[in-house]
């Protein structure tokens, strides 16, 4: 129950019945990619613009779960008026909070523990580390991520 | 509480060794039967007892205990054909992995054999991917039609184009029990219908085979596709049941050893069937396991079961209704002698995946998702669903912590 407590924190159910800048930029000048979780059947559309290397605006759309649905949001206002170079590192950062537990979930025996992550840097976000106590969650979590990532490869940012 | 079982769920739990254990501290609920469900003791002891005393290859050898597992396996056939009401089990009972190969066997040997650009198949919305993927397939390799029946607003099937639709088809695919709704079709009038039209019936039989009574000869189908894990016994053995005439026509599916009768650098001569389809060392362990398993639910009945899992499912329905009103929409007919022990939901706002996550943190075991079902999904609109499931050793207390369970679920995202 502890566990699950710190999964559904209060800023995720915020979230969740509260998505920031839901919705979906159109024209040319947008940039977008969609995520599935062929799992679950999550699906995510990510739209945003960048001008002058900065992320002026970000829209997100789809369905999805409390987790995939708060943790887009999350990202979103995360990543809103940030240049792309930081962006990058946000997501790095994410996603290293999501594999450094799940390589302790692992027992990774001697393997050397990767560096953890200063959750600090990382604001609201560090309130999806309960996350990582549930495997199954954590592409959830991430899709939303790997969904802007990928928007970013695919102009080559 | 509601009316007595014709089943004594809690002497038949002692038969689960897996119920016995505890899930996050509680008794554990499992209402994912119809994803998997679990294997009673009996089954275990018999592949236990075959690997410690009589494992070997079977066909082959000629000492004493190839003999005996090549017997075993052989009868573990006929055990399993007799359970389905085959008329000649040693020719008609092929073992594959699982429905999904079954069915992947019969679209790529009669499939290939039989249909072309000018031939239709003919499914259903609420088919499982199992039954629609490979004729799919099919579809892109020979150019055949795919038509797909309706669903009335019960939710059953949408019988009143069935005769239009079958006009020119070469076969009709269809579940006995969908693994999503509950619907249990009916399968004797739907193969007259096939027959009538010069058509084949093959039933998916996975979801069926534990709950409703079958019986190939009396439903007058042409063949069958079975789950070892959906009916009690292991994982890793399914079965396809074809009427012998049938079986004898077909082509090889995969090739090897054991579905030879002679190989030469130039060319092979195949086996008859059903040897002609299982290439290479079969489940053999498994099909033991099986086979006790088919012992075990003639042991407790088909329509006893069946019974028990329609009262339950009526509890649960009317349990489900009276805590949430139109707070839950149930994805299937009402309760009634067509609806099986399969409950798919939504809960208000709370997304399939947060409430199977909440359930289990209260050790009740749901699954959330398409399930496998993406056209019937689409259909209904649904992007996910919660789906719980019930087998002979369910009971009101499993249904009793699942409606508690999802009681928690609304407080936490009210
Ligand atoms: C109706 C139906 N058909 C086919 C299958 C596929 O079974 P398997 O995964 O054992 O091949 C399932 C399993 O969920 C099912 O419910």
């Amino acid at each position: 129950m502890a566990d699950l407590e710190e999964l559904y924190r209060e800023i995720i159910l915020d979230h969740y019945r509260s998505p920031r800048n839901r919705g979906e930029l159109t024209g040319e000048a947008a940039l977008r990619a969609e995520g599935f979780n062929p799992l679950c059947g999550d699906e995510i559309l990510v739209t945003l613009h960048v001008d002058d290397g900065t992320v002026t605006d970000i829209k997100i759309s789809g369905q999805g779960c409390s987790i995939s649905q708060s943790s887009a949001s999350l990202m979103s206002a995360a990543v809103k008026g940030k240049p792309v170079a930081e962006v990058r590192k946000t997501i790095e950062t994410f996603k290293t909070l999501m594999t450094v537990h799940e390589a302790q979930l692992e027992d990774a025996g001697d393997a050397p523990e990767p560096e953890p992550v200063d959750l600090r840097t990382l604001g609201e976000l560090a309130a999806l580390q309960g996350v990582v106590k549930f495997p199954m969650r954590i592409k959830c979590a991430t899709l939303g991520w790997n969904t802007l990532a990928q928007a970013l490869d695919d102009a080559s940012l | 509480m509601t009316d007595t079982s014709p089943l004594d769920v809690t002497a038949v739990r002692r038969d689960f060794p897996l119920l016995s254990r505890e899930s996050h501290g509680r008794r554990i609920s499992y209402l994912d039967t119809a994803a998997s469900s679990l294997p009673p003791h009996a089954v275990v002891e018999a592949m236990d007892h075959y690997y410690e005393t009589t494992h070997a290859n079977v066909h082959r050898g000629v000492y004493e205990t190839a003999e005996e597992a090549t017997r075993l396996f052989e009868s573990a056939r006929t055990t399993i054909g007799r359970f389905l009401g085959a008329p000649d089990p040693a020719r008609e009972i092929v073992f594959t992995r699982n429905t999904t190969e079954s069915i992947n066997l019969l679209a790529r040997t009669w499939g290939e054999q039989h249909l072309g650009e000018d031939d239709a198949v003919v499914l259903t919305l609420m088919e499982h991917h199992a039954n629609i993927v490979p004729w799919q397939m099919l579809a892109e390799r020979t150019g055949v039609e795919l038509r797909f029946l309706g669903l009335d607003d019960q939710l059953r099937l949408d019988l009143s184009n069935l005769d239009e639709l079958l006009d020119g088809a070469k076969l009709l695919s269809v579940t006995a029990m969908s693994n999503v709704l509950g619907t249990v079709n009916a399968i004797g009038p739907l193969a007259a219908a096939a027959h009538a039209a010069g058509a084949l019936i093959h039933v998916d039989g996975a979801q069926a085979a534990l709950h409703l009574p079958h019986d190939v000869a009396a439903l007058d189908i042409d063949f069958l596709s079975l789950s070892g894990h959906k009916m009690l016994g292991p994982t890793g053995i399914g079965v396809l049941w074809g009427r012998a005439e049938l079986l004898a026509d077909l082509p090889p599916f995969l090739g090897g050893g054991g579905m030879i009768l002679d190989v030469r650098t130039d060319r092979f001569i195949p086996a008859d069937a059903p040897q002609r389809f299982e290439a290479g060392t079969p489940p053999i362990a498994e099909a033991v396991g099986l086979a006790e398993a088919v012992r075990y639910i003639s042991g407790l009945g088909v329509e006893t079961i069946h019974a028990h899992e329609s009262m339950l499912t009526t509890y649960a329905l009317d349990r489900l209704e009276a805590a949430f009103g139109d707070g839950i929409t149930i994805y299937g007919p009402p309760a009634g002698p067509d609806r099986g022990g399969v409950i798919s939901f939504e809960l208000g706002d709370v997304h399939a995946h947060d409430i199977a996550q909440i359930l289990d943190s209260v050790g009740v075991c749901v699954r959330p998702g398409h399930h496998c079902a993406k056209p019937l999904m689409r259909h209904l609109g649904v992007q996910a669903a919660a789906r719980a499931s019930f087998g002979p050793y369910s009971g009101h207390d499993d249904v009793d912590a699942l409606v508690a369970g999802l009681q928690q679920a609304t407080t936490v995202f009210l």
